[in-house]
């Protein structure tokens, strides 16, 4: 009976384990699709300063078909200094990219929110680009109970 | 083909100069990814919305480049900042170059 309790706990604690080490490693480490030479290409080797964008992902998606995702970036989005382009990267998926948004001063405000599909509990990442070429990112951690590239 | 009028919601069409406005779209579409294979065992070719662009007054206002991982019926939202009167374009671009386009008119003050 003890052996039952003790056999699950060490489960639990192994899996707890197992989850916040792959939330812990750098998305890049984990990464096993086309997501680093698509983030370089967008960065241009650059190195995306954790800051001004905030990236909205559910903690936990019920169904990979459908994953809502709001992305903002702070920015007074005049002529000046704005948002240029909004990339948005799945790092376990099939392919990495998910949707490249464009935006421009007539915006005014940079955000967009979308649905996409994740195969699989995966980091998703979102890189900033404003017109003097900074880039920021934002990423979160998305566990997929029901993978979403069909099948 | 099945209705594919999109659905275009904007939280309001008079606005006051500076007015954040926020856009809802939806777009019928199958968004086949390409991943997925059919009861004999073959795969299900590609065929997605890869581009959506919106213009006001003939001027680019916000555009996404989709990927097969965009889920199907694509839902866009985005917000911009009223600054002048007209038309808002909407067009969804298929792989296969099929365009499907909408307008909007909107009224600054």
């Amino acid at each position: 009976m003890s052996l039952h309790v003790s056999r699950r706990e060490a489960l639990a604690v192994g899996a707890g384990a197992f989850v916040a080490a792959a939330g812990g490693l750098p998305a890049a480490a984990l990464a096993k699709n086309d997501a680093d030479e698509i983030i370089k290409s967008f960065t241009g080797g650059k190195e995306p300063l954790k800051s001004k964008v905030k990236l909205d992902l559910p903690e936990i998606a019920e169904n990979g078909n459908t994953v809502p995702m709001t992305v903002s970036v702070e920015s007074p989005m005049t002529s000046a200094s704005h948002v240029t382009d909004i990339l948005i990267v799945a790092d376990q998926n099939p392919r990495a990219g998910v949707v490249h948004f464009r935006l421009s001063p007539l915006s005014g405000v940079a955000e967009a929110n979308t649905r996409i599909r994740l195969a699989e509990t995966q980091n998703v990442i979102a890189l900033a680009k404003m017109n003097d070429g900074a880039v920021f990112t934002d990423s979160k951690l998305v566990k997929v109970t029901i993978g979403g590239c069909g099948g | 083909m099945a209705d594919v009028k999109p659905r275009i919601r904007l939280d309001k069409k008079t606005a006051q100069k500076g007015d954040i406005v926020e856009v809802k779209t939806l777009v019928s579409h199958v968004m086949e990814s390409g991943q997925r294979r059919d009861s004999a065992g073959a795969v299900v070719p590609r065929k997605i919305i890869n581009k959506f662009t919106v213009e006001l007054n003939g001027k680019p206002l916000f555009a996404a480049d989709l990927e097969p991982a965009i889920s199907a019926n694509p839902y866009m939202q985005f917000k911009f900042k009223a600054q002048e009167s007209g038309t808002l374009t909407f067009t969804w671009i298929d792989d296969d170059g099929t365009k499907i386009t909408a307008e909007e008119k909107i009224t600054v003050s």
